[in-house]
């Protein structure tokens, strides 16, 4: 147990490497690109750190899947554009249940957008593929969830078998805070491919991703769902923040959950009666804790940097389960002060 | 050739799902045949293109994984990496490897790394139907160059273009399924210079299509020995 002050990357790189991860492929890319700089530099005073500088985003993906095959705990790490350009390995990996830890750093979109923060990226993020979403996404707001959710990823995707990835953006990315380095217990990886246990046996192992039949695809898909249903509940995280007696609830995730913390203190101390319910975990959302809290809500107030990708999924997921009044407030790729925040709180309470 | 299956076959799977005519079964004999001399099965990792080399999925008893279109070196190469005592053979067709893999395929022959990878060329894109491909001979009759029009005035040269841009001392040779004890031999060579950790190997096969060709087995020979007046036979060497 280490406390220190870092930087959200500096917590990121760190918290990769204490859950024993052995590999990164990567590509530049703005915010993101301190995460390749970092593990270049720890992979060059430790031979035992794979590390690759690829031509394009899919390669990276493809390169690490490859690692994970051999049964390295390998990552990546991306943003915007190279967002949209992994989704085609993270599809496999999706298809494949490979156990892929993903970090990605929001920046502003559409297309080349801006470089450092928006919360823009959640749809692709949780739905990037040609398939069901069936991803894990953490939605981490401040530099010590950023190091623990990090951590937890490795373990969480060798344990599932799922893709994981850690949302985040590039002010937390550069954000320096206190943080402890607390490096808990971590999974051990093993090979999924050339794994010596089923050559012994003479087994050989033929994988694929394209099937001749709907009805073959379909069972594939049903034991994949079943088996993502299962998880869920085990994996599911959210954070409740003055809620008991609120009157407005506020929906955010991320770095704008912590803005929305700070307005809370404010018109608390005004007397406001509101409160916050946070997903930590924004796939598998937390569908159940969000409809009972929402129960005997009068008012909600959804927050994000978006057009509403995140309340589109709060619509969904509390859909019949309160007659509350429901309010949003976007500013898509700006950034959103708890002044703002506490502006519409007085607005609508 | 030797007609007896080579022992790395999966049997349960033969009769292979290729066309009849369709020369990936010979290349995939070959190598077969390579492994089973190299004894190289238990340690051999096979990552494969779709297209038409995706039903090599379960040809082998040899593990495989089937990845996307394009991206089957750089998951020969990521897997390589984490394990370098591993034999990883990349397996593409030319649409894979010469349009949208080729930037993973040059940038994997100019890092250097020690993987081999098999491109078959039958000159188009088989499985969706026999369209044109980066390999399609000038005027060619395809998918989408009906009449020979639409062609590449001068084809693409994939074991040529990487010789220009490989790093170090690759192994690059050309082969064709009209003579598989030559091809066989490329192949066994080329992972012979990856088990002797010398990097980048790779090997193009002159294959047939006679589904997308719609030739009978004579037309089919000759359209072979056509492509092999222009895809020159033989190992590649460094100027």
């Amino acid at each position: 147990m280490k406390k220190v002050l870092a930087t959200g990357n500096d917590a990121v790189l760190r918290a990769a490497l204490d859950a024993g991860a052995g590999m990164f492929c990567g590509y530049p890319i703005t915010p993101s690109t301190e995460i390749l700089a970092g593990w270049a530099k720890a992979a060059s005073k430790n031979k035992n750190l794979v590390f690759v500088q690829t031509e394009d985003e899919a390669a990276a993906g493809f390169g690490a899947i490859g690692g994970i095959l051999a049964g390295k705990k390998a990552w990546v790490a991306t943003a915007g554009m190279g967002n949209v350009i992994m989704q085609d390995p993270l599809s496999l990996a999706e298809a494949m249940r490979i156990p892929i830890v993903v970090y990605i750093a929001q920046r502003g979109g559409p297309s080349t957008g801006t470089v450092i923060f928006s919360q823009q990226e959640v749809v692709l993020t949780r739905h990037g593929g040609n398939g069901e979403g069936l991803r894990i996404v953490y939605s981490p707001g401040n530099i010590q969830e950023l190091y623990d959710y990090v951590f937890k990823a490795f373990n969480i995707a060798w344990k599932y078998y799922f893709p994981v990835f850690i949302l985040s953006d590039g002010y937390l990315g550069k954000t320096l805070s206190e943080v402890t380095y607390h490096q808990g217990k971590s999974m051990p990886p093993h090979p999924i491919m050339l794994n010596e246990h089923r050559l012994a046996a003479g087994q050989h192992l033929n994988l694929r991703n394209c099937y001749s039949l709907e009805e073959e695809l379909g069972e594939v898909l049903k034991k994949q769902i079943a088996d993502w249903e299962k998880m869920s509940e085990k994996v599911t995280e959210h954070e409740e923040f003055y809620v008991k007696d609120a009157d407005l609830l506020i929906f955010a995730h991320g770095s704008v959950s912590q803005a929305a913390k700070a307005a809370i203190m404010e018109a608390r101390a005004k007397g406001l009666k509101v409160g916050l319910f946070r997903p930590l975990t924004l796939s598998p959302f937390p569908i159940k804790e969000s409809r009972k809290i929402v129960k005997n809500i009068k008012k909600i107030l959804t927050i994000e940097a978006s057009l509403g990708q995140f309340s589109d999924i709060v619509k969904s997921a509390i859909f019949g389960a309160t007659g509350a009044l429901y309010f949003e407030f976007f500013k898509p790729a700006e950034g959103i002060t708890p002044e703002e925040i506490l502006e519409k709180i007085e607005e609508y309470l | 050739m030797n007609a007896a299956m080579p022992k790395c076959f999966k049997k349960e799977s033969k009769p292979s799902k290729f066309c009849p005519g369709c020369g990936h079964s010979i290349v995939l004999k070959v190598l077969g045949q390579a492994i089973d001399d190299l004894g190289i099965q238990k340690k051999s990792f096979f990552s494969i293109d779709i297209g038409c080399s995706l039903l090599a999925w379960d040809f082998f008893d040899v593990d495989t994984i089937q990845t996307h279109h394009g991206r089957t070196v750089p998951v020969a190469w990521g897997f390589k990496r984490a394990n370098n005592k591993a034999i990883v053979i990349a397996y593409t067709g030319d649409g894979g490897g010469y349009a949208i893999g080729l930037q993973n395929l040059i940038h994997a022959s100019l890092r250097q790394e020690n993987i081999t990878v098999i491109a078959v060329n039958n000159t188009l894109y088989a499985m969706t139907g026999g369209q044109a491909a980066p390999t399609t001979m000038p005027h060619e009759i395809t998918d989408s160059t009906p009449g020979g029009d639409f062609t590449l005035e001068k084809p693409f040269f994939g074991p040529e273009a990487l010789l220009t841009v490989a790093e170090g001392t690759p192994y690059i040779a050309r082969g064709s399924i009209s003579n598989p004890l030559i091809l066989k031999n490329y192949i066994k060579k080329a992972i012979l210079h990856q088990q002797e950790g010398k990097g980048f190997s790779f090997v193009e096969a002159l294959s047939t299509c006679p589904t997308n060709w719609k030739t009978d087995a004579k037309k089919s020979f000759e359209f072979l020995k056509e492509m092999e007046k222009t895809y020159k036979l033989g190992e590649l060497k460094s100027a």
